[in-house]
């Protein structure tokens, strides 16, 4: 086999290259001649087209993405923001909190388990290469109908693939999402958001410096899966049989060898054994080499011979696009270096040194005694392709505003509208999915699902904790991307205020159609907008997130599905507000509702219907009422609270009211069924055992109206429905299992 | 009441791939005990006055669940102490290695539902006097959470008979069996009470902060009250 060396390359000016075949456009192509002056040799193909691909180099979205840092709120807690591999935050006490949410959308339909196993495996990595220990996960996950078969062979292997991964390395779920909707049917989406911490000032950076310090792989051998997923399967738009179009292995996950490498790698941290550290996720090798070496002094030589591999029959192109999970590669001074080896040989993690740092500028990459990559590193990692695409408002948006869901018949029998409305894949319980997880483990989850948001202790001594939510309404993103991204915003704000915490940070995961279709990028713009300018108005800077496009079947995409997290910072968990009714507490509903039915759970449950506007947004109304909610756990002036959103009102009651085994007596004025049912924002219910909470209310101006007691065995509202509790649980719990056992 | 001089030392042994190490420390600080952290290559038990073998997945649960981190260079230790009398408890992971150890009969095999399985699970207390239980009331009804992929605990019929005849069932479900355990077995002894294994995790209920309760707690504190009464 003759190896395409640089030497080569450049003695062979015209020998053609399968560029497109990579993903690769002609216009790319010949930039990257004119970077290096010659052709590329193979391997340096490779590099460039996983890392320039969509997945990796984010072409299509930087340009709309930048507004996150140029209408960035000041905030002095903010240590490490957008760029790096996840966004950290100051939260006190000398600790830090980071998080993110990545995708794996793709690969989780290809394969369900591993595609769900590795997203987790991922993104657990990013969070630990910030020099964090990973406390926590949130998935948000999307399926097609719940009744479908596809969606019987996904669901699943996607939630045992999250548990069999999540549960072995010890990482306790606290919250995420479930949502069926026709649009994700041949495209689901598969989220998740990763929590760490680590001490405020052991932020660890991906960067080599200093020459002659010494670059090694920790970790899982090499070997040939998940080659060129980052450029091809993930980039490549499922065609209408539901194939890939390409298709290569999804990559297999081991998440025993990663349990090692966390405790293995935090060792290594509190030793302060390392200069900088990046984890291998997608693009593998040539992602770490070059991200660090253009980060650091700038150069760096590997010998790809010293790769350990799995197989041995890798080329040296495969070894370097190779996504093999649970790798590391970290940058260690030579003095450092034995007792660097001496932590991994505890954990019995293989570590080799595979190259140096330089100060030459280039990365140079040997293989067989032959150089086969020789390239600036940052045209590969930082300078690749931007792309500004033509944008165009839906054609068809305009009808779909039009059709507003004020042309559908309306209720009059409550009781069975509620029934089936608790009973909707939708808003049904959980637990099916839920009891796969463990949220137990590491011993600090103050709330975990189906609480508003996640609750996790991170410093023992003082009970200082945070508080996750991460939310997405498709239907009303698809209805207005600007307003719809701005309420999944507000949602998860809520969220997390509700559980008695201040909203401080946000991530963010965009799962949107294909780039190259105008409408689908318009929405992608209008999404990011909207969400910059909802952050500026909160106050709640973006740390990071994530951009995952072509996720669409054939030319038609899934809703523009933008997943916001929220982070929040509480003093005191013991102070942490639940959504559950104590019995005799005294009901408050918070906010004003409209009649507000655009992209509701209740049009389309009931008739299938999307249309009209979303809810109206008011972000100063969010703040008002979230400070509510968090002064009024502070001054433990609640014995209960939760949001109110898919399924309004109803839905928020009957979850109460099962989570404390305690009914209420309910009383509504004006039309009951907008009462129930609307989905106007900014609102909750909190449950009161005195009136001092009302009190702090007027004092700040936020509208309250005492609507019930909890009481007795039956949900009643009076005039309008009563359903014994026991009913109630049946209707509400028994349709996952139903659906999937 | 503790004695002033020195704790009791409580080893809790991590392998690789352990995952609630940490919580069985905390639980054995909470109740009054000093917890020491052994590795699963140690050559000596530094002293401990028990050891908890604590949930998790040790070497990845590959082959078996519990049966490379039976061969463990510290389980060697472990062994020839609970046959002399060393009071062991294994929580779920501990329980898998504590049978694969042949200190406890009888196997943990795949749930009956072949899903993992997370929640908070009624347990009937069938032993208070055993090394790890004895502070609670006879037949105390109790809530700790259960969390396991291979929880179903099986033996044959005359082991089953062996261990009800002799009251060596120390936890037993109610109110539903979540793992499609025999004859609703949630926990058992060996002949002298100084081996406990049981599939929930007493560590995660400690305090209603963090657990359903405080139910778990006097596991622990059964220990100490037992090692400071001796």
């Amino acid at each position: 086999m003759s190896i395409d060396s640089v030497s080569r390359a450049a003695s062979t000016p015209d020998e053609p290259l399968p560029y497109a075949d990579l993903g690769v456009s002609k216009e790319e192509y010949e930039r990257i001649c004119t970077i290096l002056g010659r052709r590329p040799t193979s391997s340096e193909l490779a590099m460039y087209s996983v890392m320039w691909s969509e997945h990796c180099s984010y072409k299509s979205s930087k340009v709309h993405l930048r507004q996150f840092a140029q209408k960035a709120p000041k905030n002095e807690r903010m240590l490490v923001g957008m760029g790096e591999n996840a966004g950290v935050v100051d939260v006190g006490n000398g600790l830090a909190v980071t998080f993110k949410i990545e995708s794996h959308n793709h690969p989780s339909y290809v394969e369900p388990y591993q595609g769900a196993a590795t997203g987790v495996g991922g993104i657990v990595r990013d969070i630990l290469t910030m020099g964090a220990r990973p406390v926590a996960v949130l998935d948000p996950l999307r399926f097609g109908p719940a009744d479908a078969s596809d969606t019987a062979r996904v669901l699943p292997g996607v939630v045992a693939g999250i548990a069999g991964y999540g549960n072995c390395l010890g990482l306790p779920t606290i919250g995420g999402e479930l949502v069926f909707d026709p649009c994700y049917a041949g495209n689901p989406l598969v989220n998740v958001l990763c929590v760490g911490v680590l001490p405020a000032d052991g932020v660890k950076y991906a960067k080599a410096t200093g020459v002659g310090n010494i670059v090694l792989l920790f970790g899982a051998r090499t070997g040939g899966d998940g080659i060129g997923g980052a450029s091809v399967l993930a980039s490549a738009t499922f065609d209408d049989e539901g194939k890939p179009a390409k298709r290569p292995s999804v990559q297999v996950g081991d998440p025993f060898t990663e349990k090692l490498l966390i405790e293995c790698c935090l060792e290594i941290f509190a030793e302060d054994l390392v200069v900088g550290i990046q984890d291998l996720g997608a693009a593998g090798i040539s992602c770490a080499t070059t991200e660090l070496a253009s980060a650091g002094t700038g150069g760096m030589r590997v010998n790809l011979d010293t790769v350990p591999l799995r197989d041995q029959t890798l080329a040296p192109e495969e070894i370097l696009m190779s996504e093999s999970q649970e790798r590391m590669c970290a940058v260690v001074e030579p003095a450092k270096l034995d007792r660097f080896l001496e932590i991994c040989a505890k954990w019995g993690v293989t570590a080799t040194a595979i190259g140096e740092v330089t100060d030459t500028g280039r990365l140079e990459i040997s293989w067989r005694g032959e150089s086969i990559v020789d390239v600036p590193p940052r045209t590969v990692a930082h300078d690749g392709p931007v792309y500004d695409r033509p944008m165009r408002r839906p054609a068809d948006l305009d009808a779909l505003r039009a059709d507003s869901p004020d042309r559908l018949e309306r209720p009059t029998d409550l009781r069975k509208t509620l029934l089936r409305m608790v009973s909707a894949p939708n808003l049904a319980g959980k637990r099916w999915v839920t009891d796969q997880y463990d949220r137990y483990v590491q011993g600090n989850t103050v709330l975990a699902q189906p609480e508003d948001s996640g609750v996790i202790r991170v410093d023992e001594q003082t009970g200082l904790g945070v508080a996750v939510a991460a939310d997405g309404n498709g239907r009303y993103t698809r209805l207005d991307p600007y307003q719809g991204t701005q309420l999944a915003l507000a949602e998860a704000y809520r969220n997390v205020a509700a559980t008695g915490a201040t909203p401080i940070a946000v991530t963010n995961c965009l799962n949107y159609g294909s780039p190259e279709d105008p409408e689908v990028m318009w929405q992608f713009a209008e999404s990011v907008r909207g969400l910059a300018d909802g952050c500026q108005q909160l106050g709640t800077p973006v740390t990071g997130g994530n951009v995952s496009f072509y996720n669409q079947t054939g030319t038609t995409p899934i809703n523009p599905t933008p997943v916001i997290g929220v982070l929040g910072l509480i003093d005191d968990v013991a102070r942490r507000t639940p959504s559950e009714f104590a019995d005799g507490a005294r009901i408050l509903l918070l906010g004003d509702t409209k009649d507000e039915f655009g992209g509701s759970e209740w049009a389309w449950t009931e008739y299938g219907h999307l249309g009209g506007r979303p809810p109206e947004v008011d972000l100063e109304r969010e703040r008002l009422l979230a400070q509510v909610l968090v002064d009024g756990a502070k001054d433990g002036l609640l014995v209960a609270a939760h949001d109110l959103a898919d399924g309004g009102l109803a839905q928020a009651l009957v979850e109460s009211c099962l989570a404390g085994g305690v009914g209420a007596q309910v009383s509504l004025t004006g039309d009951a069924f907008v009462a129930l049912f609307s989905e106007s924002a900014g609102r909750a219910i909190v449950a009161v055992s005195d009136d001092r909470f009302e009190q702090l209310c007027a004092e700040r101006g936020l509208l309250v109206t005492e609507i019930g007691v909890a009481t007795g065995t039956d949900l009643n509202i009076d005039g309008v429905l009563s359903v014994p509790l026991d009913e109630l649980r049946a209707a509400h719990e028994t349709p996952l299992p139903q659906l999937f056992d | 009441m503790v004695s002033l001089v020195s704790k009791p030392k409580v080893g809790v042994v991590t392998f690789p791939g352990s995952l609630d190490d940490r919580d069985a420390q905390r639980a054995v600080r909470a109740a009054g005990g000093e917890p020491v952290a052994l590795w699963h290559a140690d050559a000596d038990l530094h002293g401990v006055d028990a050891v908890v073998l604590p949930g998790g997945f040790s070497y990845g649960d590959y082959l078996r669940a519990g049966a490379i981190a039976r061969f463990a260079p510290v389980m060697g230790l472990v062994i020839s102490g609970a046959r002399a009398g060393l009071p062991v408890l294994g929580i779920c992971n501990g329980f898998q290695v504590l049978c694969e150890a042949h200190l406890l009969p009888g196997a943990l095999i795949r749930n009956a539902g072949r899903r993992f399985v997370c929640t908070d699970q009624w347990l009937r207390v069938e032993r208070a006097d055993t090394a790890w239980t004895g502070s609670y009331e006879p037949g105390a009804e109790i809530v700790i959470p259960v969390k396991n992929g291979e929880g179903a605990y099986v033996a044959d019929s005359h082991t089953l008979d062996a261990l009800e005849g002799e009251g060596r069932v120390a936890f037993r479900y109610l109110r539903g069996n979540p793992n499609g355990s025999a004859r609703d077995i949630a926990g058992i002894t060996n002949e002298t009470g100084t081996v406990v294994g049981l599939m929930p995790h007493p560590e995660h209920a400690i305090e209603s902060l963090t657990g359903p309760g405080a139910d778990g707690l006097t596991i622990f504190s059964s220990l100490l009250n037992r090692l400071v009464a001796a």
